[in-house]
């Protein structure tokens, strides 16, 4: 029997794989899909205090092996959020975790605590690292500073475990997640995309309106798995992994990198049945490869082998 | 909705880089309503990595066939264009909403606007229209002569007027100039093609009428936002000042969202 169970600040996860942010709406499109419950978590797409119509269009573009998106933030505002899409999330028995955004400190902070206090909201995810508006996101994920000072106010506030998501648009994204630990972050999640740009050479201009997107998909994986092998050695809380996952194999490399749990982005969009076709095929690769236990092969690329609890084959 | 591996059955090059492809598969039979597409997995691997939106352009409940028609112009329907009699395809859908046909009673009379690649969905409504007992008149547009393509296959289904921007053939110039030049009325309208097309059929239109729109993709299914366009009326559903063109569209009402 293989114990696919996972236990992490605020979510108690069947399985440890979960949609990611922004690639998923509130959930209800998949749904025709698929029955929710399957998933380990679902965490929803960003909100605001105030609805946001986005960016203009064209929002994606293809790349090597991934995309760029700038959406934009666009999500129908708190208000909406709390009267339609989080009680529809409530006949699903799974931890919902809200991705918060903002322009300023206040609107973190009064968007996570009204959040927070909503019965079948298990965590928030605050969004520091979006690349794609003008004023908020990424300006609060640059600066460890900055970074700490929001996390310690929303902690302060909130009423389920805090959840940072850091970009990996940074220098040291050791340092943030130092950072933010120390403010008191329950968790983190890595990585947000990466800032790219793609040029139509027929027009000779950028093929995205806002010009630059953020790049998704499996050309980001590497990054991802380096920035997890190094932030995870430097603290001492959870991570939720994603960047590229497509594979059961990819989830077993996030997690031997150092992640507790896995979300799954460009995925979806590639097949809408991404999601419950991994957890079903990461439990088959369990069985092949002899692993027994997800939490025995977390870090397993840099904890020295005493401290991996290995499986009897 | 489905994602199955479809047979293809056929594939032809029917104008200068623009293909017809057939296909051969049980979610045929879900593909009742004109205006929707496919949303086409056209590698296996992870590169090109996401799906390609193509609409419905003819289904056979009979033989239990869909049509496509594209034109390979980027790298994923070049790769489409490559593919085989037999070989399996990755189709999602239907996906979308398509073109109402009940606001047309039998006898009364549609007019079907279509531009390049935009043509392939009118032909299945076309079909549609016809067995409603609705007559159909088409015009179609192109740039020039050899890029005709489906002529007569709308013949067959009602009066129809090719134009041709260089004049080879049919009425020289854009499908308004044939549009303006027309006198009989019509009841609706229904166009798809290029968004210039769109507004100048919108503008030149003597009736209330359907539009087909287009945009960059991602999931096809409404979730991540990636093609969206202004409503007109952000009164009407739940006040949202958008409209997603996957799931809310990609057919809308003229007037319905901003072009």
């Amino acid at each position: 029997m293989i114990n696919m169970n996972r236990e992490l600040p605020g979510l108690s996860m069947k399985n440890p794989v979960m949609p990611a942010s922004g690639c998923f709406g509130f959930g209800q499109e998949y749904a025709r899909f698929y029955d929710l419950n399957k998933l380990g978590a679902i965490t929803v797409k960003a909100v605001t205090a105030e609805e946001r119509a986005g960016n203009p269009v064209p929002r994606v573009a293809e790349t090597e092996s991934g995309m760029l998106n700038a959406i934009g933030l666009q999500n129908p505002g708190l208000e909406h959020v709390l009267q339609h899409e989080l009680p529809w999330l409530e006949q699903y028995d799974i931890p919902v975790i809200v991705n918060v955004a903002g322009n300023t400190m206040e609107d973190y902070i009064y968007v996570s605590e009204t959040v927070s206090r909503v019965k079948n909201v298990s965590a928030l995810e605050l969004n520091i690292s979006c690349p794609n508006v003008k004023v908020g996101g990424i300006q609060f994920g640059s600066d460890p500073a900055i970074a700490a000072e929001l996390t310690k106010k929303v902690k302060a506030v909130s009423q389920v475990p805090v959840y940072v998501k850091l970009s990996p648009n940074v220098t040291d994204i050791v340092e943030m997640a130092k950072a933010v630990e120390e403010a008191g972050a329950d968790g983190l999640s890595m990585i947000n995309t990466l800032l790219g740009m793609k040029i139509d050479i027929n027009t000779g201009k950028p093929v995205i309106a806002n010009r630059t997107g953020g790049l998704s998909g499996p050309a980001i994986k590497p990054v991802a798995v380096r920035m997890i092998y190094q932030v995870s050695q430097a603290v001492d809380i959870p991570i939720i992994g994603m960047g590229g996952i497509h594979t059961a194999d990819d989830i077993l490399e996030f997690l031997m990198a150092g992640a507790s749990a896995v979300a799954i982005g460009t995925a979806n969009f590639v097949n809408p049945f991404a999601c419950p076709e991994l957890i079903s095929s990461l439990e088959t690769r369990m069985a092949e490869l002899g692993i027994d236990d997800v939490e025995s092969i977390v870090g397993r690329s840099w904890k020295t082998c005493s401290s991996v609890s290995l499986s009897s084959r | 909705m489905i994602v199955e591996q479809l047979r293809i059955t056929g594939q032809e090059e029917i104008a200068p880089r623009i293909y017809r492809m057939t296909l051969e598969g049980d979610s045929v039979q879900t593909m009742t309503e004109p205006g929707q597409f496919v949303h086409v997995k056209v590698s296996d691997g992870i590169d090109p990595l996401l799906r390609r939106p193509i609409s419905i352009c003819d289904v056979s409940q009979d033989k239990q066939e869909l049509t496509i028609i594209y034109r390979a112009e980027g790298r994923g329907t070049r790769l489409l264009a490559a593919k085989k009699t037999d070989d399996t395809l990755d189709v999602l859908g239907p996906l979308g909403q398509g073109f109402p046909l009940d606001s047309l009673q039998k006898g009364s009379t549609a007019l079907l606007v279509g531009g390049g690649v935009g043509i392939p969905p009118l032909y299945y409504l076309a079909k549609k229209l016809v067995k409603r007992g609705v007559n159909v008149r088409t015009i179609l547009g192109f740039r020039q002569s050899e890029d005709i393509f489906l002529q007569k296959e709308f013949r067959e289904l009602g009066d129809i007027i090719v134009t041709t921007e260089d004049g080879s053939k049919g009425v020289h110039g854009f499908v308004t100039d044939a549009m303006n030049q027309a006198e009989k009325p019509y009841d609706s309208f229904f166009t798809c093609g290029p968004v210039p097309m769109l507004r100048a059929v919108k503008a030149a239109a003597a009736s209330d009428g359907f539009i087909s729109l287009e945009e960059r993709m991602g999931c096809g299914v409404g979730a991540c936002l990636a093609c969206v366009c202004e409503a007109s009326d952000a009164t009407s559903q739940e006040g949202k000042k958008y409209r997603k063109i996957c799931s809310d569209g990609p057919v809308f009402r003229a007037g319905e969202v901003v072009i």
